[in-house]
């Protein structure tokens, strides 16, 4: 079997001075997508964190062996930019291609073209998150992809986008790994919960 | 990756052209208030001016700070800029960078407008211009790690200025103490080259520092 693209092991994560979760030992393989579960509070944005690099955990290691796609719960958007510039940057950031096409069809993806000469000040809820996301229409095959409430704000044609875009991502070898408050019809996931790894 | 982040940095930087143009607006109204305060006598002006333009040209370099971060951490953009294999120090580095080039970069561009107002002779004009060009710099990258030091706390502005001002001192004396030795007849070399030093030990040290100050506050 081949080696996870992103494992943890024996992780430890605190927020002041008590325990969200201890021992928590995870692996994403290709192909896999996981619903991270838990009440509020439990330590589910922590764990993200954790996992993509942002904070060290307390104790124990994490080992990325595929490139990672955080998308927390903001955006990340520019207001001086417009959602071209903003993806360009994006996708330059991080590697991925960044060539006219890719951009546009990036943004088509998520019904975004008409938008793309309007700064990020000018949109919507809902409009600024499609941009956020359509960071992962880019061409990504393998990547590893940690999404903190990707759901938020998005309607339901966005919400069919993004199920569909994950979809694909897991079935062309990806990982992903998700929280959501509401469970996600038609979207099949193996369920991680989080509160049942406390003591 | 550190020039597509200083290329990002400027074009944010060209879209708020107000943000870049309030230090200079600062610096011209402030150095004016002098000569109404003090008198008009120009001698005395003449002798005040390399203290002031230095005083004022920290003071106005410390009025953007708070944004430096805190409007990345706030929408999210941080978290993007520090994912890995990114690292912290050499994004500290380019924001400090992209602070001198917005920041202290037109205040030095006014500052002949000021010698000329307080009649400054061209020779001293020059080496204020010289000693400024060597010490804002590392005002830069001290403001710089302030700005990461206070990020997230609620009167992070004021705390920047009581972090820099002390730990700016030592440029201060070095900078005003080029112009006066010129002043007294005494070599100024000395003093231009403990500003290059202190350059050369900010650049080392501060964007290092940075780094763990924004590593800290993001957790």
């Amino acid at each position: 079997m081949a080696a996870p693209l992103l494992e943890a092991k024996a992780l430890c994560c605190e927020r002041g001075q008590s325990a969200l979760f201890q021992n928590l030992s995870l692996s994403l393989r290709a192909g896999d997508c996981v619903w991270l579960r838990g009440a509020n509070g439990c330590g589910k944005t922590t764990l993200l964190r954790t996992l993509a690099g942002l904070r060290v955990a307390e104790q124990g290691q994490v080992q990325r062996r595929a490139a990672l796609r955080y998308i927390g719960h903001a955006n990340g958007l520019k207001d001086e930019l417009d959602l071209l510039e903003g993806l360009r940057f994006a996708a330059l950031w991080a590697g991925l291609p960044a060539d006219e096409a890719s951009l546009s069809s990036a943004l088509a993806y998520f019904e975004l073209l008409p938008l793309r000469r309007r700064s990020a000040r000018n949109l919507s809820q809902g409009q600024r998150r499609r941009a956020a996301l359509a960071a992962l229409a880019l061409p990504q095959a393998g990547h590893c992809w940690l999404l903190d409430e990707p759901f938020d704000a998005l309607d339901e044609r966005g919400l069919a986008l993004l199920i569909g875009l994950i979809q694909s991502h897991a079935a062309s070898g990806g990982a992903i790994l998700f929280t959501s408050h509401q469970p996600v019809p038609g979207l099949a996931a193996q369920t991680l919960q989080l509160d049942g790894v406390l003591p | 990756m550190m020039g597509l982040l200083l290329r990002r940095e400027l074009r944010l930087a060209a879209r708020r052209p107000i943000d870049a143009g309030l230090p200079v607006a600062f610096l011209l109204l402030a150095a004016c208030l002098f000569p109404l305060g003090l008198g008009p006598e120009p001698e005395q002006l003449r002798r005040m001016a390399p203290g002031v333009m230095w005083v004022l040209a920290l003071l106005a370099s410390l009025l953007s700070l708070h944004s430096l971060y805190a409007s990345d951490a706030q929408d999210g953009s941080l978290d993007q800029l520090l994912l890995p294999p990114h690292s912290a120090w050499r994004l500290a580095a380019v924001k400090a960078l992209a602070h001198w080039l917005t920041q202290a970069l037109p205040l030095l561009l006014a500052t002949p407008l000021l010698g000329l107002m307080y009649g400054m002779q061209a020779d001293r004009l020059g080496l204020l211009m010289l000693s400024l060009l060597l010490g804002t710099p590392t005002l830069s990258l001290l403001g710089n790690l302030a700005a990461a030091l206070t990020l997230g706390l609620r009167n992070g502005a004021l705390l920047n200025l009581l972090i820099v001002l002390p730990l700016a001192v030592p440029t201060l004396i070095f900078g005003c103490g080029a112009v006066g030795a010129l002043e007294a007849g005494l070599p100024f070399d000395g003093h231009l080259s403990l500003l290059t030093a202190l350059l050369i030990g900010g650049l080392l040290a501060f964007p290092l520092a940075t780094a763990a100050a924004l590593r800290i506050a993001l957790i």
